[in-house]
């Protein structure tokens, strides 16, 4: 394993979700490609947090489970009711 | 299409709002039928058992229609609903261990910018592998993980997909300490997978 404590590496580190979210700046942009061509270390850092997040963007979302729609229904209809019988 | 799913936000802010509480109820009811599956994937995910997103789910359905009239319709009533499931989330987090507040160092030392270790390659799209029950855990884990802070940024970006606006108005905090916050979840959450599937690498490929 490579130390990665390169100053340039550094640099753009705080950058690179703004990079890989397509919300940077297009003079930073280029900077951060130029880097990249160059830094394998880099490379992997970008290609891993692209992996992180599209990982945890498939996986399949949990339902809400029948019960706990019902049990959520019966407390709002509850909480309702208190406040329609409570007198202003 | 966005028009007139505006106008029917619009129309249902105006009957959750209404005076006549049948109105008010049968909107309510609405509310819960559109929005609750994503509050309670957020809550599950947040707080990380059932028993405890469940209750943070029926906090922020109840709060929100009580507190309906105060909603000023300045930002979507999707991103209001997060910014009210979130705190009651992030509250019931803190109250859960005080010890840890008072007697631990300062958040700065979980929640500070990690430097990447781990840079290892990972030769696979993450369309294509097997998203095993082990892998699920992991990922759950490596969230899990997180201080609870980033954890919050990182579902509602990341994972229900809020532009970074929308997450910054969901958490209450300025856009650029979102971004902060977003870089630093995912930089430790991939830390932690980069462990996770070295070790597992290590393990299937002896075997």
């Amino acid at each position: 394993m490579v130390a990665h404590d390169r100053e340039s590496c550094r640099e753009l580190l705080g950058a690179l979700s703004d990079y890989i979210d397509g919300e940077l700046e297009a003079r930073l942009c280029q900077e951060i490609e130029q880097h990249l061509a160059e830094c394998q270390d880099c490379q992997i850092l970008v290609d891993t947090l692209r992996k992180t997040i599209r990982l945890y963007q498939r996986e399949r979302p949990e339902a809400l489970p029948q019960a706990v729609e019902e049990r959520l229904r019966q407390a709002l209809a509850s909480v309702h009711a208190s406040a329609t019988s409570r007198p202003e | 299409m966005a028009t007139a799913a505006r106008r029917d936000e619009q129309e249902l802010i105006a009957a959750l709002q209404s005076s006549d509480s049948a109105i008010a109820a049968a909107a309510c009811a609405e509310l819960v039928q559109i929005y609750s599956p994503r509050i309670y994937r957020m809550a599950l995910k947040l707080m990380g058992t059932p028993e405890e997103a469940e209750e943070v789910l029926q906090e922020t359905f109840i709060s929100a229609c009580q507190h309906i009239g105060q909603f000023a319709g300045r930002s979507a009533l999707g991103t209001w609903l997060y910014r009210i499931g979130t705190n009651v989330g992030l509250m019931r987090l803190r109250r859960r261990r005080p010890e840890a507040i008072s007697i631990d160092a300062p958040m700065e030392t979980d929640d500070r910018e990690v430097l990447p270790q781990q840079l290892v390659e990972w030769r696979w799209q993450p369309e294509e592998i097997v998203l095993s029950q082990e892998l699920r855990q992991a990922l759950d884990q490596a969230v899990a993980q997180l201080p609870e802070t980033l954890r919050a940024a990182f579902i509602l970006r990341d994972i229900e997909g809020l532009s970074t606006a929308e997450t910054a108005e969901a958490l209450g905090i300025s856009v650029t300490a979102t971004k902060v916050r977003l870089h630093r979840a995912r930089l430790q959450l991939r830390e932690s997978l980069s462990r996770y599937f070295a070790a597992a690498e290590g393990t299937h490929g002896r075997a």
